[in-house]
């Protein structure tokens, strides 16, 4: 976690600094403050109320954050026979059923959408480890002539916001003639210029002797970037290949755009059709957007301690 | 001693540089040169000068949209610059179970918009879970048109872009905080200063570079907003048509049977050059920063 490991090595640090300095600094504490006024919520231990509320506010900030996702989990398993529109609310279904998600199967090619959703986002999670990494090597690692240029470039696409150029990207892919294909859809994402400069960030933080001494032993490039370089940025290229799946599972204006044949879509067009075009029932609905969102969580859940760990050795999105 | 053949960083790159020059730098270009052609997807087009700026200084959408994104970004800068800081200030420190509320703090930022626009739809529906619960206790005695009315239907967009924003901004005052001076903060509370003041003369400017980038990056995606007023909206932009953003017009232009690329390109010039006013704002702001110090 990026706080922590923040704070971490300030905690480290005071045993080794001696138990000297540690135990006059808790003896000038007890000196400023007898009445225990102005701790810092940050950095002082806790008292036993001040846990109890800061445990309160955090559940109630859980309940914001996903009370809504938890009503349409429950909307999504209530029977047809149960009222949902009723001002009487039921919290939790009196019959659970899973008899929506088939109904959502009967409406619309549920699994095909996911399917393709997945699709997209396996081949540009492989296309961003493999060109994002190449490129940010070569950017922070190797010399060359025109390096500082190309760099300048690829960091003032960044301004560019992706919504900007997507119309002429759409013209691109249709001439292309691959209008309503899967492939038109992955394409443009499968190197994003955010992470061959993020890769390259994580490439600088290795220490120049390292490579040096590996060129020495006559390894090539490619022995360095994989026996030298890979091992030291595994945290970042995990942050990005998270990113990258969860960019193209819930990416909807570009195959929006791109897509057209019904059973081509991905999950996220396909449900905004669902939504009052296919299904007016709030328990159909809910099924399907469960269906497009317990997989990314439960994906999420899974990886989120590589998630963190990269993003706190410094690999942040802007 | 080289430590590589002269033609190894290209041929490394190679992809990367593809990509690059098809669907970055060329895109760019071909934006423009579009935006002064009256192209069509299937029509094809020709050279037509400024018209499409002309036709768009003129479109009442485009008002509306703007419109729309003031309200946007006068709601989501201020309070997505200071809640994800209290937030992140709330998760902080190491306590028991605290992985569990970070990692579901940030739930809202993995779902896509459009489920979490759906799920909000039917929390904010006329039989919605909030009209429900307003009527049953008595609040109300008539439904609150949530996805009907103009202003309530941008406001609801609004609230659930602040909500589903939340945990993005927080992870990055995370790691800001740990750069929060630990002995300003004593010295501060030996001065007798409560937490509150605390809060505004030491962790605020400590993380005041972090809350500039925050705001800046706040007021960009306010003006890049679609899906959340897209599926509100029920795909039109609201009953009459004005809860629109610059980008949902970009899309209804370009999609129907013979999209008007042309137009559709116009627009997004338009949206480029009021992306770049934030960012030029805070180049500037940085500049000035460095000069001092």
């Amino acid at each position: 976690m990026s706080a922590t490991t923040a704070e971490e090595p300030r905690e480290l640090q005071d045993p080794r600094l001696g138990t000297k300095s540690a135990k006059s600094t808790k003896r000038q504490n007890a000196l400023r403050h007898p009445d225990r006024r102005g701790r810092s919520p940050i950095f002082d231990a806790p008292t036993r109320t001040g846990l109890a509320l800061r445990y309160l506010t955090l559940v109630a900030v859980l309940l914001i954050s996903i009370g809504p996702m938890l009503w349409e989990l429950s909307t999504s398993l209530k029977s047809k026979a149960e009222d949902v529109f009723t001002q009487n609310i039921e919290l939790l279904p009196q019959h659970p059923t899973l008899g929506n998600y088939g109904e959502v199967q009967r409406t619309i090619p549920v699994w095909h959408f996911a399917v393709n959703s997945l699709t997209v986002a396996a081949i540009n999670v492989t296309g961003n480890i493999i060109g994002a990494t190449l490129a940010g090597y070569v950017l922070a690692r190797l010399k060359f002539k025109g390096r500082k240029l190309l760099l300048g470039v690829f960091v003032s696409t960044l301004i560019l916001p992706a919504e900007v150029t997507i119309i002429s990207k759409f013209q691109m892919i249709t001439s292309m003639g691959l209008g309503d294909t899967i492939l038109g859809v992955c394409l443009p994402d499968m190197i994003a210029m955010t992470n061959v400069l993020l890769m390259r960030n994580a490439f600088l933080a290795l220490p120049r002797e390292v490579e040096e001494a590996a060129v020495i032993d006559g390894a090539t490039t490619l022995q360095r970037l994989r026996f030298v370089g890979l091992p030291a940025v595994k945290g970042t290229l995990s942050v990005i290949s998270i990113f990258a799946f969860i960019g193209a599972w819930d990416d909807f204006l570009w195959p929006l755009l791109v897509l057209q044949t019904p059973d081509k879509l991905t999950l996220t067009v396909g449900l905004s059709y669902l939504d009052g075009q296919w299904s007016h029932d709030p328990r159909t609905i809910a099924a399907g957007t469960m269906i497009a969102l317990v997989p990314i969580l439960l994906l999420f859940m899974v990886l989120q301690r590589f998630f963190f760990r990269g993003v706190s050795e410094g690999a942040i999105k802007g | 001693m080289r430590s590589h053949r002269f033609y190894t960083p290209w041929l490394l790159m190679l992809p990367a540089l593809v990509w690059l020059a098809l669907f970055s730098v060329w895109p760019a270009i071909n934006t423009v040169t579009l935006s002064f052609t009256n192209v069509h997807q299937l029509t094809g087009g020709h050279f037509i000068g400024l018209k499409n700026y002309w036709l768009l200084w003129n479109d009442p959408h485009i008002r509306d949209a703007m419109i729309n994104t003031v309200v946007f970004m006068v709601v989501c800068v201020p309070l997505l610059t200071l809640l994800p800081l209290l937030l992140a200030l709330l998760v902080q420190r190491q306590i028991p179970g605290i992985a569990f509320f970070r990692t579901a703090f940030y739930f809202p930022v993995i779902a896509s918009a459009v489920t979490v626009a759906l799920i909000w739809k039917w929390l904010l529906d006329d039989r919605g879970l909030i009209n429900n619960l307003a009527q049953s206790m008595g609040f109300i005695h008539k439904t609150i048109p949530f996805l009907t009315d103009r202003w309530l239907l941008l406001l609801s967009a609004v609230a659930l872009t602040v909500w589903k924003g939340l945990g993005y901004y927080m992870l990055l005052y995370m790691s800001a905080l740990g750069s929060v001076r630990r002995d300003l903060h004593e010295a501060a509370a030996v001065d007798g200063a409560g937490t509150v003041r605390r809060f505004w003369s030491v962790t605020v400017p400590g993380v005041r570079g972090t809350m500039l980038l925050v705001s800046v990056l706040i007021a960009v995606n306010a003006m890049r907003v679609f899906s959340e007023l897209y599926i509100l909206g029920g795909r039109t932009g609201g009953v009459g048509g004005q809860d629109v953003s610059i980008v949902m017009l970009v899309q209804q232009a370009a999609s129907g049977s013979d999209g008007r690329l042309g137009y559709a390109s116009a627009i997004s010039v338009f949206l480029f050059f009021l992306t770049a006013v934030p960012l030029l704002f805070l180049t500037r702001l940085n500049k000035n920063a460095q000069e001092e110090s």
